[in-house]
């Protein structure tokens, strides 16, 4: 009850200083499992997008949240529990980490870590036998990885919102993404990959102010991308990246 | 008839008004959606540029709506309620002009004073009738205290471009939309609580010369003035525009303390306000790159171009406010 009363306060405070408009190109506001990835630019962002969604999506749509921001205080831990239904992701994937278990899942069980992004070559699933199988990855996936709230949410068929460039940026153009929208798509093969560009809210609440300033956003769908048979993980992440970017000039 | 008008009350004088608006709205609605179902029958070849006006056209309705019933809704609620509403107005009218205008991060401490404290405060102090301190609330004090706090923020690139833009915007959808709503407290003698049907002369006769205009320039067409900035800027239309606003003034002389020449002046002064001063506002959407503050919704800041209607309004208000205050003294 009180989470609901919260979720109109906020819904419409942010439309108020925001509008929160959700352009839809390239795909209808559609209740199917998806898995939304986005430009990342404030902690607003997640607000925001929830905020676009009509209200049918949002109620399947779990945002991610970064643990150590959104649980620093008992209202934030509440307000993203509670109103958000938020899945929470450390960004600091714990770097002492005793070696992955199998060679197959070398790849899947990397943190999205500085040797993720790397862009080297990949050393698992190009094995020359046929690569495993989405459930196979997804029963390798070791306990601690941050990955494992997210394939939680996917597994109980929600949808979820990801921003793979693991930081905020700071310049115009995203950052290079990270390896776990890639693990995710091999995991989840028949989950719809929707692009989406958040514009402006960096505007709205800049690092280190407290009250934000009433300014137009919005938020742009475009059309899904599939993770093609033998695609690799670097060429897939940067065709990722720029169907994000490309939605800033639509 | 008139004799019949005269006698009423003002209330219900400007109950009448509204009962006229809604009336002549409810013919114009109505008119339009039998045309719509006959359209949808045809087949022809034109069909489609047709339906693309027919939705321009339904769009406009709405607004004028959506304007009526808030104007009879500030009306019923009382001054108060007009002025939060133009408040509003001027609020949302400022975010669609901060939104398009690139600011930097040191200018947001700026622009929190700019909407949550210059723009209540302004509406307060119309509400509460101070006049002389609101004509120059914000061209003293507020133009002095904004570039302070931008200075604090410790950020000189392009300083005086950030700013002038930031005061822009608070002269026209504050400054400019306040003087809206301080036409309903001006105290004529003999004319106590009818402040409703100025705001109703000088909107009227505002949007009429903008339709006139819009409608003259389109059907034919001269060569622009200015065509870098508005491709639709022609001198003949323009004063077209502004005679036929002026005329219309002239002829609504009875709901104003007006004698017909001084409503005939004053809406011709209002009316070339207005309009060049959409043609400013122009200027500024073409410097940003854009045609609409709103672009039918499909622009990437999804401003709704609320901006686009009122721009006229925001110019005209100031100068209508203070030559009717000068000329009869109040």
């Amino acid at each position: 009850m009180l989470a609901k009363l919260m979720s109109l306060l906020l819904l419409g405070i942010v439309r108020f200083l925001t509008g929160s408009q959700a352009r839809w190109y390239g795909c209808p506001p559609k209740a199917e499992q998806r898995i939304y990835f986005a430009n990342h630019q404030s902690h607003a962002d997640m607000v925001l997008i929830w905020a676009a969604l009509p209200e049918e999506l949002r109620s399947i749509t779990r945002p991610i949240a970064a643990k150590d921001y959104w649980t620093k205080t008992p209202f934030r831990q509440w307000i993203t529990t509670a109103v958000f239904n938020a899945v929470y992701v450390d960004r600091q994937a714990t770097p002492a980490r005793p070696a992955p278990v199998e060679p197959v899942v070398a790849g899947v069980a990397l943190p999205e870590s500085e040797t993720a992004s790397a862009g080297g070559p990949d050393p698992a699933p190009e094995a020359p036998p046929k690569p495993p199988t989405p459930e196979a990855l997804r029963a390798a996936l070791p306990e601690g990885d941050p990955l494992a709230p997210l394939v939680k949410a996917l597994e109980s068929g929600d949808s979820i919102v990801i921003f793979p460039e693991g930081t905020r940026g700071h310049g115009e153009e995203p950052q290079p993404f990270k390896s776990g929208l890639f693990k995710l798509a091999q995991m989840f093969p028949q989950v719809v990959l929707v692009p989406a560009w958040i514009n402006n809210v960096q505007r709205v609440m800049p690092k280190g102010e407290v009250v934000p300033v009433p300014i137009l956003c919005s938020v742009t769908f475009g059309a899904p991308i599939q993770l093609e048979p033998d695609e690799e993980r670097r060429p897939f992440l940067d065709r990722a990246r720029r169907a994000v970017i490309a939605l800033r000039e639509v | 008839m008139n004799a019949f008008l005269r006698n009423l009350t003002a209330t219900q004088q400007i109950g009448a008004l509204f009962l006229v608006v809604f009336g002549l709205l409810s013919i114009v609605t109505i008119w339009a959606y039998v045309r719509m179902l006959r359209e949808q029958s045809s087949d022809d070849p034109q069909a489609e540029a047709d339906a693309l006006e027919a939705k321009r056209f339904w769009g406009l309705l709405k607004t004028s709506w959506a304007m009526a019933t808030v104007f009879w809704i500030g009306w019923a609620l009382g001054d108060a309620v007009a002025t939060v509403l133009f408040a509003i107005v001027g609020f949302f009218a400022l975010r669609e002009f901060i939104t398009l205008s690139p600011t930097r991060r040191g200018d947001h401490r700026s622009l929190v004073l700019a909407f949550f404290v210059v723009l209540p405060l302004q509406f307060w102090i119309v509400g509460s009738r101070h006049f002389d301190l609101f004509t120059v609330f914000i061209p003293v004090y507020v133009f002095l205290a904004l570039p302070v706090v931008s200075a604090l923020a410790n950020d000189p690139q392009r300083f005086l471009e950030r700013n002038a833009k930031l005061q822009w915007g608070i002269m026209v959808c504050v400054y400019g939309m306040s003087h809206v709503p301080a036409l309903l407290l001006l105290d004529f003698p003999g004319y106590k609580d009818k402040g409703a049907f100025l705001v109703f002369f000088l909107v009227f006769v505002v949007q009429t010369c903008m339709v006139v205009q819009h409608l003259l320039g389109r059907r034919f067409p001269h060569k622009p003035v200015a065509p870098q900035v508005s491709q639709s800027f022609q001198w003949v239309s323009w004063l077209a525009g502004v005679a036929v606003g002026g005329l219309v003034g002239g002829l609504l002389t009875f709901i104003t303390p007006f004698k017909p020449g001084q409503a005939l002046g004053m809406a011709l002064l209002a009316c070339v306000a207005g309009s060049l001063g959409h043609l400013v506002m122009k200027a500024l959407k073409r410097d940003r790159g854009i045609t609409s503050w709103g672009m039918q919704g499909m622009s990437v800041t999804g401003a709704g171009g609320l901006l686009d209607r009122v721009d006229a309004l925001c110019f005209a208000a100031p100068v209508f406010f203070h030559s009717v205050r000068w000329y009869f003294g109040l």
